[in-house]
């Protein structure tokens, strides 16, 4: 009996370590912060966690000892009231007054250091001169368009974000629809699209990787598959990126390839998505100029495959239901030059 | 000790509860005043119902007539019912529709501009749903471009159930009831002022 209770112990103890271990590392972690603005919330976060943590130990251990050393309840219903001795009485009073005087203390530490946190964090004039990325939140799914004093330069693309490492990137948010959130734990704190009005927040991530974002305010159906990547690389391979993103689309080599832009260009596709060098120019929908250079599809909620691809123009609703993509009623023979056109959009 | 009267005392409380249910009484009254309005809220399940996933489509382009002259036995056909004509989902996914198609660029909000206006009494080629239909998916001569392969059947049916609503077709409670879009711009109570300038200089 004892021996089971002891096994049971030592199963919930290992695991409750994994649980904390396994929120250390990760790409989607407000506890492992990539960039300043990460660096100063999660510096808020742990002076939070380990006052608040010590706090509660010594409360606790004074309830502990208070039940220790009680003293016995009065058996007799109308007991006299003994009045305590002067002595315990001055310092009963002291530890109340010095507790409240801590707590106050305490607070205004955490009012100080909250204000100044929130306070850098919004600094972001200086940034202006960096990369500025304008990102526009739709029902499910973020648009996403790079700025440039040189208009040829402007691009739009979607759900995945370069970004060079060691520059701080502004963005500027914007709602088509509803009120959505930007929020990428790893670089930086919350910041809301609101229809209507322009918000802006910066970052910057100080080592190359891929981070995870998602939207942080319920936006209908599918708030939860609203979800972003932001790749953080070296200046060289992001101004490659981004080269290649300014170009119009590649034009079809093969015949499948060929079929297929015909296939997207007469069917429903044309109504809602834009193909940059071919007639479709619509932007209701994601930007596929180069939608086979994207790791994910759907808002990142499939892995950019050929399969996940017909699947998913074939019946988006199984994968993301309500989402804006109608069904499509393609013969086998169309879907597959479609996909195959889709893929060389690189 | 202690026990016992907790127990005294939950055994009087069920039976006062007992007493009461039985004033309550009849299943009639208890029909009437927890049933009934239990019904009543599942009246509105078909105007909240959504359905994504496109059905068969409702319509077929031989159902439009265009004179009271036709073939075959006496009587006209029957009207085609439009499924999204009960449901509000469907009504304002048509109103979205409309002005992401660009159904306003010649018509407009429904006042008509290069098209011809929706909102009013007027139906040039019929105001049943299948008439709708077949305008949008074979076009019409002057202008009206045919939509078909272009949008799915299910969102013509949206589409068809939004301009019948423009102009009021439709029960009331399915109807559109407002703008999903902002305001293109501030409402004049909130517009800061502008110092008034003149953008060459002016007349000597």
């Amino acid at each position: 009996m004892i021996e089971t209770r002891n096994t049971t112990l030592k199963i919930c103890v290992a695991l409750g370590v994994a649980l904390c271990c396994s929120s250390c590392g990760g790409i989607h972690n407000a506890l492992n912060p990539t960039g300043p603005q990460s660096q100063n919330l999660s510096r808020l976060w742990w002076l939070f966690f380990i006052v608040c943590s010590i706090v509660f130990v010594i409360v606790m251990i004074a309830v502990l000892l208070s039940l220790r050393n009680r003293t016995g309840e009065p058996q007799v219903e109308n007991a006299p009231v003994i009045e305590p001795p002067l002595e315990q009485e001055r310092k009963r009073r002291n530890v109340v007054i010095s507790a409240i005087t801590i707590t106050v203390i305490i607070l205004f530490v955490f009012l100080i250091a909250s204000f100044s946190a929130g306070r850098s964090m919004t600094a972001e004039l200086e940034h202006k001169n960096g990369l500025n990325i304008e990102i526009n939140g739709h029902q499910w799914w973020w648009e996403v368009r790079y700025d440039d004093v040189d208009a040829s330069n402007i691009f739009t693309t979607a759900n995945e974000i370069h970004i060079p490492v060691g520059v701080p990137v502004t963005f500027s948010l914007k709602a088509a629809d509803v009120i959505h959130s930007f929020w990428v734990p790893n670089l930086a704190g919350k910041k809301d699209l609101i229809p209507g009005k322009i918000n802006t927040i910066w970052l910057q991530a100080d080592k190359p990787g891929v981070y995870r974002g998602q939207c942080a305010e319920y936006c209908g159906l599918q708030h939860a598959r609203m979800a972003l990547w932001i790749v953080a690389e070296p200046q060289e391979q992001f101004n490659a990126w981004r080269q290649n993103q300014i170009q119009t689309s590649v034009t079809p080599a093969s015949d499948s390839q060929k079929r297929g832009q015909q296939v997207f260009l007469t069917s429903t596709c044309v109504m809602c998505h834009a193909i940059n060098g071919t007639p479709a120019g619509s932007n209701i929908g994601p930007n596929l100029t180069h939608v086979a250079s994207r790791n994910m599809i759907a808002a990142a909620t499939l892995v950019n495959t050929r399969e996940h691809l017909a699947q998913w123009i074939k019946d988006s609703q199984q994968y993301k239901p309500g989402n804006k993509m109608p069904q499509n009623n393609l013969s086998d023979a169309d879907l597959q030059s479609l996909v195959d056109y889709l893929q060389s959009l690189k | 000790m202690c026990k016992k009267k907790f127990h005294a005392k939950t055994q009087r409380f069920r039976k006062g509860a007992k007493k009461e249910n039985c004033a309550l009484g009849r299943p009639s009254r208890l029909c009437v005043k927890f049933l009934l309005p239990c019904l009543l809220l599942f009246a509105a399940c078909k105007r909240e119902q959504r359905q994504f996933s496109s059905p068969p489509s409702t319509f077929k382009s031989y159902d439009v007539t265009m004179s009271d002259i036709h073939p075959g036995s006496p009587g006209m056909p029957q009207p085609v019912q439009n499924p999204s004509d009960e449901r509000a989902f469907d009504t304002n996914e048509g109103k979205r529709l409309y002005t992401q198609y660009n159904c306003s660029g010649c018509h407009f909000n429904g006042g008509g501009g290069i098209g011809p206006p929706l909102m009013d009494e007027k139906w040039i080629y019929g105001e049943n749903p299948e008439n709708i239909y077949s305008t949008i998916v074979e076009g019409r001569p002057n202008g009206m471009p045919s939509f078909r392969q272009k949008i799915p059947d299910n969102q013509v049916q949206q589409l068809v159930a939004y301009v019948r609503s423009m102009s009021g077709q439709l029960r009331k409670d399915v109807m559109p009831t407002r703008n999903d879009a902002m305001n293109a711009r501030r409402s004049e109570q909130r517009t800061e002022r502008e110092t008034p300038r003149r953008s060459s200089p002016a007349p000597q």
